[in-house]
């Protein structure tokens, strides 16, 4: 193989969005459907690149593949490669993109150019963001997805537009610039930012606690975790569908990916010193924010706060250090984003028909559109947590792997089960069932569109429900061999700490 | 010593003589043609500037001493003198069109800024305190006759009044200190002095020093001697801002870096915490009095603030990284600040500037390609990846925190997200408003500006390597 497959598949959304901005002329109406065209085909390519990455990937190997290495900087090289634990967020991203792109082909109708280039644009940041594999490139990817991403929430939003772009903007900044002071201080005590080298670099147990806060102080922002998610909320609920779906599905995933591939493998040490704040942070954030969606009127702010909720699960499973929860962490993110992704879908499909988002503004969906009922019962059963959905498999091996370290936080987040089971059946019977609002006697059914964007997301959903194996596989070898390198290292710092004593 | 140099040796002075002759046959020209010639004169002194950056560029490699050791020719001064010689150029471009239009084409004015010019590469290279308070009032001289150089306006010379009693002001005060330090070491030469620091100083040194870093605060426009920014950055003809926030920055931060890293080595613990304090109070003032500012010309006061507060962290480091941090960060500032300038320019309607930045509204749908420019300077300015101001701040705090200055560190990257505030406001006008009026067709000298700088900000990332081995070079001849 000596074609750079991973930098394709990062930079050809790109060039996707150059290929927009700078061919997409003539009339209003034929550039509007040439930079739609042109995007879905560069976001369609890009994941059919990608697959072909999964179909060679091996498996059984824990290190970094497809690995790319250019000097850049001097301090840091341009560095890329995948392993278990990125490969499928990679995937994730590039197997949405096209389903966004389709669920804004008729609700967006102004700047259409310039929205697809955004998309393009943050496409290839967040890819970078997973397969990056120096710092500085890292931070670079992670950093930049703000840009877009402010755009999207600012130009194409809701009526409070201005205000949660610019909180979203300022709040994610602010945690960030945190952790690239961390970043310095990394490459001075061990001379690299090569992430590959740095795992195996043992970061004295001072610089780990600072460098893990600032870490955590980005991480848990991003996430989000509690009490630093008041930013969600309002992205999610302003934002156009397609946004809060990137939003739910991979930006958040991103706080989750950091603490997996920075926080937990280099520095052990911090990392189970803070577990307990961890876990009552996550257990909080389970509890406290499903009772606050029980409470919400708007449908996207609910499944925002859902969101938060089970974001708990996965730094509760991430931070236990087990093999189950670490593989619940990770299965729990690609199950969210799926699922999260779909429920901010279904919400977009009745608000472009009722440009409305109030709960009470719905009822008795199911005698106008049934099919959409299917659809949003099955995303809402997994979102609960249904054996069989993919929803289940995640909560339930985070669940199992805090159990073995941590018995009453691993009680009390099964109340945060049962709690979404509450919000979310409550929800959807209040919006499908019961008498027909006389408002929605005209609604129309899911159209052949937005079949098209729901098909694959239930069968993944159902199917990663049935049989996790093929995603757990993938990551199984990186996950045993960061686990190894934390108990040993946990382990090395306890004899030494006798041996002190 | 008392020698003449002979032509030969004088090689390395040659961007300055082509600049004096340059400015004196400008002079000339204008005088003996008059008035219809100015605006030929001044399209050549960017000739002028031109032909001095390639004289620039033939300076023999390596460090040479001249006059006795106080005029340096070394990697340093090198680096920033191409960097202010691009300013200025970029400055006096972007003025030609705007004098037309004004109808206040002057011969003076570009034999003016090459004067001023000459003055800052004297600055630059100046290697005892006799050469630097020459090449200093050489910069500042023409700097308070451009300031004021539209008569009929009162802001104007109310700018360059105001901006002339406090550089003189300043002056004295970098005199009192100098004269200080002469005292207490027996000499005027930055090597000699730090040879008699070595050990440590006493208070009448240090106070010389305080007096003397005061006088490059005030030209560097750092708090607490930033007083004078706004207003003159307010009332100036608006190439000239464009001016006094390019090139005599660099040329007044390359001689505080030169002073306090070459002369004072010995006492850094003494000069590392004024410093400290006033980037401190620099990047919190320019965050923060930025954010309620309405006049485009303001604003970019208050933000050039807030950048020297940047730059001045770097320098606070006293370390060769450290130094190499400052002349990125100015490198890029320059970009940025000449790029912004040209928007500020454009933004002409029925004939007239207009300053406020609410005229902005709805620029992404009125002039799209301007202000996708604009917004990637203003996000470049307020430091976020992947573009090139990020990357300038990125090498200052680099340093900042291999020197240990954590609290600084922390401090700094703080304000920056304030900052961004502002910063994104301002796009958040661009992009999210409703369009007003749009604006008269921008002129293509000013577009070409804008879109080189746009575009070096944008993919500086893909090509770093020359700006930073060429900083790396000649932060390490200081050292």
């Amino acid at each position: 193989m000596n074609w750079p497959i991973l930098s394709v598949v990062t930079f050809l959304p790109l060039l996707g969005a150059l290929l927009v901005a700078l061919l997409v002329r003539g009339n209003e109406r034929l550039a509007r459907g040439t930079a739609r065209w042109v995007a879905l085909w560069a976001t369609l390519v890009t994941f059919a690149i990608s697959l072909v990455m999964v179909w060679r990937f091996d498996v059984g190997s824990p290190e970094f593949q497809y690995v790319e290495k250019y000097n850049w900087l001097g301090i840091a090289s341009y560095h890329m490669g995948v392993d278990g634990i990125s490969l499928p967020f990679v995937i994730l991203t590039t197997a949405l993109m096209p389903i966004c792109i389709l669920a804004s082909w008729t609700a967006i109708q102004t700047r259409v150019k310039e929205y697809m280039i955004a998309f393009l644009v943050l496409e290839t940041l967040m890819i970078g963001t997973f397969s990056a594999l120096d710092l500085v490139l890292f931070y670079l990817f992670f950093e930049g997805g703000l840009i877009p991403m402010f755009l999207i929430i600012g130009v194409w939003g809701g009526p409070r537009r201005v205000y949660a772009s610019f909180k979203f903007f300022l709040y994610t900044l602010l945690g960030s610039v945190l952790m690239l002071l961390a970043i310095m201080a990394m490459y001075w005590e061990a001379g690299t930012t090569d992430i590959a080298a740095l795992l195996r670099h043992g970061f004295p147990v001072g610089l780990q606690k600072w460098a893990w806060l600032a870490f955590f102080a980005s991480f848990a922002v991003k996430l989000p975790m509690w009490p630093v998610h008041t930013w969600l909320p309002d992205a999610h609920v302003e934002a156009p569908t397609a946004g809060s779906v990137i939003l739910a599905a991979i930006l958040l995933k991103m706080g989750g990916y950091g603490f997996l591939r920075f926080s937990l493998p280099m520095f052990p040490a911090a990392s189970h010193e803070f577990a307990p704040l961890i876990f009552t942070l996550s257990v909080v954030a389970i509890v406290y924010t499903s009772l606050v969606a029980l409470v919400q009127e708007d449908v996207k702010k609910l499944i925002a706060y859902s969101s938060v909720a089970h974001m708990g699960f996965v730094t509760m499973g991430i931070f236990a250090a087990t093999a189950q929860g670490v593989a619940g962490g990770i299965f729990q993110m690609i199950s969210h984003g799926i699922v999260s992704g779909a429920l901010f879908l279904c919400v977009g499909v009745v608000y472009d028909r009722m440009h409305t988002r109030e709960i009470e503004a719905y009822g008795g969906l199911v005698n106008r559109m049934p099919l959409y009922a299917f659809v949003f019962m099955v995303f809402t059963l997994a979102n609960v947590g249904l054996p069989g959905t993919s929803g289940f498999i995640g909560e339930f091996l985070a669940l199992i792997g805090t159990f073995k370290v941590n018995i009453p936080v691993a009680t009390l987040a099964t109340l945060g089960v049962i709690l979404s089971a509450a919000y979310a059946l409550w929800l959807y019977g209040r919006m499908i069932f019961g008498k027909l609002k006389p408002s929605l006697e005209g609604i129309r059914d899911i159209g052949w569109r937005e079949c098209v964007i729901f098909a694959p997301l239930v069968a993944l959903t159902i199917l990663f429900g049935v049989a996790p194996k093929p995603v757990l596989d993938i990551s199984a070898a990186s996950v045993a061999q960061l686990l190894e390198n934390y108990n040993h290292a946990i382990a090395a710092a306890k004899t030494a700490a006798l041996t002190a004593q | 010593m008392n020698q003449a140099p002979t032509l030969l040796e004088l090689a390395p002075l040659l961007p300055e003589l082509v600049l004096v002759c340059g400015a004196m046959l400008m002079l000339m020209t204008g005088v003996v043609i008059g008035e219809r010639s100015s605006a030929m004169v001044n399209a050549w002194c960017v000739v002028v500037l031109v032909l001095a950056g390639i004289a620039l560029a033939w300076v023999p490699q390596g460090s040479h001493a001249m006059f006795g050791g106080s005029f340096l020719v070394d990697a340093y001064a090198r680096f920033l003198k191409m960097l202010t010689l691009v300013g200025s150029a970029g400055a006096l471009l972007l003025s030609l069109d705007y004098l037309t239009l004004e109808r206040q084409q002057k011969f003076e004015y570009g034999a003016l800024i090459l004067l001023a010019t000459l003055g800052m590469l004297m600055l630059i290279s100046a290697s005892d305190l006799i050469a630097l308070y020459l090449g200093l009032e050489l910069m500042s001289l023409p700097l308070y006759v451009i300031a004021a150089s539209n008569r009929e306006s009162a802001k104007s010379t109310e700018a360059g009044l105001k901006y002339f009693v406090l550089g003189a002001l300043s002056s004295g005060m970098l005199l009192y200190g100098a004269s200080l330090i002469y005292g207490f070491t027996g000499t005027v030469n930055f090597a000699g002095i730090a040879k008699a620091t070595q050990s440590g100083a006493g208070i009448g040194l240090i106070f010389g020093l305080v007096f003397l870093l005061v006088g490059f605060c005030f030209k560097i426009s750092a708090v607490p001697f930033h007083m004078w920014t706004p207003d003159v950055y307010e009332g100036a003809p608006t190439p000239v801002t464009a001016f006094f926030a390019a090139a005599p920055k660099v040329a007044a931060i390359a001689i505080f870096a030169r002073a306090t890293v070459v002369a004072f080595p010995g006492i850094i613990q003494q000069w590392q915490q004024i410093v400290v304090f006033v980037s401190i109070a620099s990047m919190a003032l320019g965050a923060f009095a930025a954010i309620g500012q309405r006049n485009f010309k303001r604003l970019m006061a208050y933000s050039s603030i807030g950048h020297m507060g940047y730059a001045l962290v770097g320098l606070a480091a006293g370390t060769p990284e450290g130094v190499q941090g400052v002349l990125v960060y100015m490198s890029i500032y320059v970009a940025m600040t000449l790029g912004t300038f040209a928007v500020i320019l454009a933004m002409r309607r029925d004939g007239k500037l207009v300053e406020d930045i609410g005229d902005l509204a709805g620029l992404a749908r009125t002039h799209p390609t301007m202000a996708f420019f604009l917004g990637a300077l203003l996000f470049s300015l307020a430091g976020i990846p992947p573009l090139a101001g990020f990357f300038a701040k990125f090498y200052v705090f680099l340093a900042a925190i291999k020197a240990g200055l954590f609290t600084l560190a922390v401090i700094g990257v703080i304000t920056s997200v304030i900052g961004a505030y502002y910063y994104l406001a301002i796009v958040k006008i661009m992009y999210f408003d409703e369009p007003v009026r749009g604006f008269q067709r921008m002129p293509l000298l000013l577009g070409l500006i804008l879109g080189v700088s746009g575009i070096a900000n944008i993919l500086f990332f893909a090509y770093p390597t020359p700006l930073l081995g060429a900083a790396t070079v000649a932060a390490k001849s200081l050292f």
